[in-house]
């Protein structure tokens, strides 16, 4: 069950012809793909579009009722892959990912499928995750599509045009035969606005058509001599049918202004961004008129040469806005009019940053740094020459460097990922630190405060993978994470399958919390929960007896830290040849929360007897040393100013928002901590026994209380 | 050449309200953003939000983005705005803080600007690891942000909305949208805020109740005139009166240190006398005050009235906390008293029908067991390691007791009736030898330099807790006090001693104290 549910928003999938449709981008592109007609849909979670897969997930009635077929593919490669559908045969199919890294995954598939071309529209929606927020390493999915031939969509921002860009990008797949990414960044994919909708369109083709009488062509597939053929296509025919459809149907656009000897060219996704900035000059206004005239590339691959020259002959100076690095737009456009004698002077990177995200800071200092070289008399005196101190130089803004905490992203209240850290720390107290491999997913906030635990992380279930030259003979081994999530996306393979091959004497931690967590909480292979659509509870022990792992423990409670911390001892220090495997698995506390806490709190309301933990601590117990916070860094956990004069430091407080995950208490046994941390069982709707119970034993306890507190003077 | 659609032939001046609002992962801060864009179209504005969802919903720090603006009357049909999918430092019309720090980020980042921005926060904390780790203080001062804010925002208002979330049943979110109601920055009625909520359908009522609380709180910040919220200290230290209780023994001492003790000694002195007292008996409170009488006569000796008696007031505080040192015998005490059994269900907010127990988590090794044994006892089990190593093994184990219960009241509530025989063990040996060394080294520092007395004394900060955690304190407070040896006689030694307190503090395996020693060693 994903964290986000959809399940409201998906009827405005159904919406008719007319009819205005309101709400997110991810929303409208998959609204954009039914009104396009596409047979098959398939993706990889994760950020930007891992709600795109959720919306698609939610939208299975809809999907059903037009026949379209959506698969949660085992990895981008598999969603890659299954786009050969559209190969011989003309069904629109369309995948998304997160990109850069997803191309990174889907690269083979990707390349194969470029090479022999598709009958079908094929579209690769991938959430560039870049600048603020990202998760991953700062790259461009445009240089892949230009090393493959894969044309790039980069559509302006507001829905209206996200949704022109796939019915545009199916059309220009099939007049090209070449497959076609649209990219949208993290915020696109996030915008709300409105378009106005069309019908839904059934696939023309059919998946079962193609299998009653399937079709083979091997000038298709990527084979000598076929191969080199396919090269020559590219560029003899797919290109040239590729750039006549986007000027004819004039997917690039042009925005007129009176400043007719300058221009600037954008890239889709960075124009309202330019719009702002030449608003904020006074050259623009929030309507989309301006004084500077924009040539907007719709599509940044492949640049279409005769557009670039007709906006550039006639200007002076032009700026290309081109988020990112290498500048390929640029690069591709100074030879464009070197190649034709044109003088115009282009700026780019320079007065723009060659790296980093477009802020708008960013983008106004470009813009104006541009017209102060090329036509300083367009700008205002003040604009020219702003002298005003901003107010970040006042010393009481600057004093918050010191004051204002960096807040990076960690585990939830209750993650039972925290025990199994807290228990690897307590095992480096013992036998000192040990190199440990990082992998994708939330584990790898291990490597932040108050953890510190992970060197590198080198990519998707590639944690046990990452160690493999430490297979050398020592008294420490290496130790491996990897999630649930990044084992079935390639990690049985690549990491557990590699190190059992290789004899390789490590420890591999999987951490196994029942879902793709990080991404929100989506159904993997071995998720505990039974889904209708798809097939789980295949545990991941089997799998990794399966190819060959002979020291495997399961761990089915993450919070026994004891337990935890004397198998990651084992694991280190036994003699046993080859990799030693720990699975810990405790269900998300996001997802189980989810789960449990409705129906928790019905059965209360229905007079149920049930009991609720949660942890407190004893104030005039705790002395405010913090230990057990270097522990957990569990957000309820956290500290309070005390009044007691005699205590100088904060102590120990844990609020209402605790779900008595059992970390607190099992940690402070287990690292021999104070004894501050009590668990409160409240007990709702006591029954009769209970009250019973309690009576007779607040009896007796409160009769010795009473009585030692006659005999003696307590202030506390 | 394509023509945007356009209202008049020359630029338009209309400008898009911009909205911040910065919250943590999992506050609900993309309901408050949906709230805000549904309210502005069913007023017939145009609306963009955005945000960076990512890793960043797993508590970290995010910024949502909204800009909305009336479309002009008479407007062509298909006339979108070009809005900006990020904040515009320097032009953003309201900043939401959904906590106090994100506020104090918010002006970081440029988004608050004396000329347009109101800045409307929850003062509420919740500190960040970075915050929490610290073995000392690590908690940010929020009287910078309240100074900051009064310098960058044209309007502050701040209150405690996640205590009013809470009375609510809801979350800060819905108070947060009740004071930007009552800020007047939307031009919308408050029955048009509260149709939104009505409208999106789900929890209502508590988001209601919640989004009233926010507009009356916004409301009473308002009327308190100045457009800034000022700041106000959550939380004071709170010293009892040194007065009588009505227990003629303890009485006496409370005469007995009134007459002797300088007044502006009295406040620590009354917490110190309570602490030692409630901690043992009234005749610990005598050696409580005896030990203390001898430290101000050494104060007096050396001008101690000029200097307000620092080194009797810090000794009150420092002494009384070594004396309530931290034993089984006190835990076991603390644990089993009917005042704390109600509080337990106080802190916890359960309701009076509903029954409460407490587990409490406890792990004794033989070195607690032993420092509760008679003292001759004690040292003959430390000193054979072959037993002591295979008591231990019976004794070390977690132990989870259940303090309601009977069974395991009883031998809890036994335990803290032995404090009776404390003087006798062997950790009250250790604990008053050690106290004693550190005070004559005090007394031996106060005649020639007074702060570095004061600082002295002060090191006793660094011991703290139990097992693990007060060995690693002890360990501190010897590396203090062996640094501070080095440094006395030198004219900036109560310095250096501060500085040593301070890096000990900093972190947990003590880098910061290394190298602030191996800084006096350099020079020394």
């Amino acid at each position: 069950m994903a964290e986000r549910s959809f399940a409201k928003e998906v009827r405005d999938l159904e919406l008719g012809a007319g009819e205005e449709f309101r709400g997110e981008g991810i929303l409208a592109l998959t609204k954009a793909l039914l009104q396009s007609g596409v047979g098959y849909v398939g993706g990889y979670q994760g950020a930007p579009i891992s709600h795109l897969m959720d919306v698609l997930n939610d939208a299975q009635d809809t999907l059903n009722k037009l026949g379209v077929q959506f698969s949660n593919s085992a990895s981008e490669a598999a969603a890659a892959a299954s786009l050969a559908a559209s190969v011989m045969y003309p069904i629109r199919g369309a995948v998304t990912f997160k990109a850069p890294v997803g191309v990174n995954v889907a690269s083979d598939a990707l390349a194969n499928l470029t090479s022999g071309g598709v009958t079908g529209g094929a579209l690769i929606i991938i959430g560039e995750d870049y600048g603020e927020g990202s998760s991953i390493m700062q790259e461009r999915s445009h240089s892949f599509a230009m090393k493959s031939q894969i044309w790039l969509l980069d559509p302006r921002p507001n829905l209206e045009s996200i949704v022109k860009s796939v019915e545009d990008g199916f059309e220009l797949s099939e007049v090209s035969n070449t497959p076609v990414m649209l990219e949208v960044r993290i915020r696109a994919c996030h915008v709300h606005g409105s378009f106005i909708a069309k019908d839904n369109k059934p696939p023309a083709f059919t998946l079962q058509q193609a299998l009653q009488a399937p079709v083979r062509d091997t000038s298709r597939i990527v084979l000598p001599p076929a191969s080199y053929l396919h090269e020559k296509e590219k560029i003899e025919q797919r290109w040239p049918n590729a750039v006549k459809f986007i000027k004819e149907r004039k997917l690039n656009e042009f925005f007129d202004g009176d400043l007719t000897d300058l221009g600037i060219i954008v890239q889709g996704g960075m124009y309202n961004g330019v719009q702002r900035a030449l608003e904020r000059l006074g050259l623009a206004d929030v309507w989309g008129k301006t004084r500077v005239p924009i040539y907007c590339m719709n599509v940044v691959y492949p640049v279409v040469d005769d557009e670039v020259a007709d906006f550039c002959a006639t200007k002076k100076a032009v700026l290309i806005v081109e988020e990112g690095q290498p500048e390929h737009i640029e690069q591709s456009i100074a030879t464009i009019l070197r190649r034709r004698d044109i003088n115009t002077k282009i700026y780019g990177k320079g007065v723009l940053p060659m790296a980093g995200e477009y802020t708008a800071d960013v983008m106004l200092k470009g813009v104006r740094d541009f017209l102060l070289g090329a036509a300083p008399g367009v700008l205002s005196d003040q604009v020219r020459a702003p002298n005003q101190p901003t107010i970040s130089d006042d010393p009481r803004i600057k004093a918050l460097a010191g004051t204002v905490p960096p807040r990076p992203p960690g585990f939830c209240t209750g993650c039972p990922e925290r025990p199994i850290f807290a228990a690897m720390k307590l095992v480096e107290q013992e036998l000192g630190p040990h190199h440990i491999a990082g992998d994708i997913g939330c584990h790898l906030f291990a490597c932040l405060p108050p953890f510190n635990l992970g060197a590198t992380t080198m990519g998707y279930g590639l944690g046990p993978a990452s160690n493999a030259a430490f297979n050398v003979k020592t008294d420490k081994k290496s130790i491996a994470m990897i999630g649930d999530g990044g084992f079935w996306h390639n990690g049985l393979t690549t990491s557990i399958g590699n190190a059992v091959y290789n004899k390789h004497d490590s420890v591999i931690v999987v951490v196994d919390n029942f879902y793709s967590s990080a991404t929100g909480g989506q159904d993997i292979l071995s998720s505990r929960a039974d889904n209708p659509e798809r097939s789980t509870q295949n545990p991941i022990t089997k799998a990794v007896e399966g190819v060959g792992v002979k020291w495997v423990r399961q761990i089915d409670r993450t919070y026994d830290v004891g337990k935890m911390r004397d198998t990651l001892k084992e694991a280190l220090t036994t003699d046993t040849p080859g990799p030693k495997v720990i699975v810990a698995s405790s269900e998300c506390m996001l997802n189980k929360q989810r789960r449990v806490k409705p129906q928790f709190n019905k059965a209360v309301k229905g007079g149920v007897r049930m009991v609720r933990e949660r942890f407190g601590v004893d104030e005039d117990v705790c002395t405010g040393d913090h230990a057990c916070i270097r522990l957990s860094g569990c957000p309820s956990l956290s500290v309070k100013r005390t009044d007691d004069p005699l205590k100088d430091d904060p102590v120990a407080a844990i609020d209402n928002t605790c779900v008595g995950c059992g970390n607190c208490g099992e940690v402070s046994e287990a690292a021999v901590l104070c004894p501050s941390f009590y668990r409160a069982d409240i007990v709702y709707n006591p029954t009769g026994w209970d009250r019973f119970v309690a009576k007779l034993r607040s009896g007796v306890i409160g009769f010795l209380q009473r009585r030692r507190a006659r005999n003696r003077i307590a202030f506390a | 050449m394509n023509v945007a659609p356009s209202i008049s032939p020359a630029l338009d001046t209309a400008k898009p309200l911009s909205i911040a609002v910065m919250a943590m992962g999992g506050q609900g801060g993309g309901v408050l953003v949906d709230w805000i864009v549904a309210l502005c179209e069913s007023q017939g504005w145009a609306a963009q939000s955005t945000s960076v969802p990512g890793v960043a919903q797993r508590t970290g720090a995010t910024v949502y983005f909204i800009e909305v603006l009336p479309l002009p009357p008479g407007a062509p049909k298909g006339l979108r705005p070009i809005l900006s999918l990020l904040p515009v430092p320097g032009e953003v019309d309201i900043v939401i803080g959904a906590e106090l720090m994100e506020a104090g980020r918010a002006m970081q980042r440029g988004f608050v600007t004396p000329d347009r921005t109101t800045l409307i926060a929850s003062s509420h904390r919740h500190y960040a690891v970075a915050e929490k780790q610290s073995p000392g203080d690590g908690i940010g001062e929020a009287e910078n942000v309240f100074a900051a804010a009064a310098a960058a925002s044209k309007r502050f208002i701040a209150f405690d909305m996640a205590e009013l979330a809470e009375k609510a049943g809801s979350v800060v979110s819905a108070v947060l949208f009740g004071a930007v109601a009552a800020s007047k920055t939307l031009p919308f009625e408050r029955a048009a805020f509260e149709a939104t909520i009505r409208a999106a359908g789900v929890g209502v009522e508590p988001s209601l109740r919640a989004f009233a609380f926010g507009y009356d709180g916004a409301l009473a910040e308002a009327s308190h005139g100045p457009a800034h919220t000022a700041f106000k200290a959550p939380i004071a230290k709170r010293y009892p009166a040194l007065a009588p209780v009505g227990n003629a023994a303890y009485d006496a001492l409370v005469a007995r240190a009134q007459k002797e003790f300088p007044h502006p000694a009295h406040d620590m002195i009354g917490a110190g006398l309570q602490r030692v007292v409630d901690y043992q008996d009234v005749a610990y409170g005598k050696e409580y005050l005896d030990l203390l009488a001898g430290i101000l006569a050494l104060d007096k000796a050396n001008d101690g009235e000029a200097r307000g008696y620092v080194l009797t007031r810090t000794a009150a505080k420092y002494i009384a906390t070594a004396m309530a040192y931290d034993d089984v015998f006190r835990v076991a005490d603390l644990k089993t008293r009917g005042s704390r059994f109600e509080r337990v269900r106080k802190e916890i907010a359960a309701a009076p029908d509903q029954l409460v127990y407490t587990t409490e988590y406890m792990h004794p090794r033989m070195e607690e067991v032993c420092g509760a044994l008679p003292a001759g006892l004690g040292r003959f089990i430390e000193s054979r390691p072959g037993l002591f190593k295979a008591l231990d093994k019976v004794v070390n184990r977690g132990r989870r007791v259940q303090t309601g219960t009977i069974r395991w009241f009883l031998p809890l509530y036994f335990l803290g009736g032995m404090r009776r025989f404390r003087r006798g063990t062997l950790r009250h040996r250790n604990e008053v030898a050690h106290r004693d060394a550190w005070l004559a080294k005090v007394k031996a520092a106060a005649p020639k330099n007074y702060d570095f007395a004061v600082e002295l004394l002060q090191v006793r900060r660094l011991v703290k807790g139990y097992s693990d955690t007060h060995a690693r304190g002890t360990s501190k407070f010897d590396k203090v006090m062996l640094g501070a040896a080095k440094v006395e006689g030198r004219p900036d030694a109560a310095e250096w001693v501060r500085r040593l307190r301070e890096a000990a503090l900093k972190d947990e395996d003590g880098i910061a104290l290394s190298g602030a020693l191996k800084t006096i060693d350099s020079f020394v």
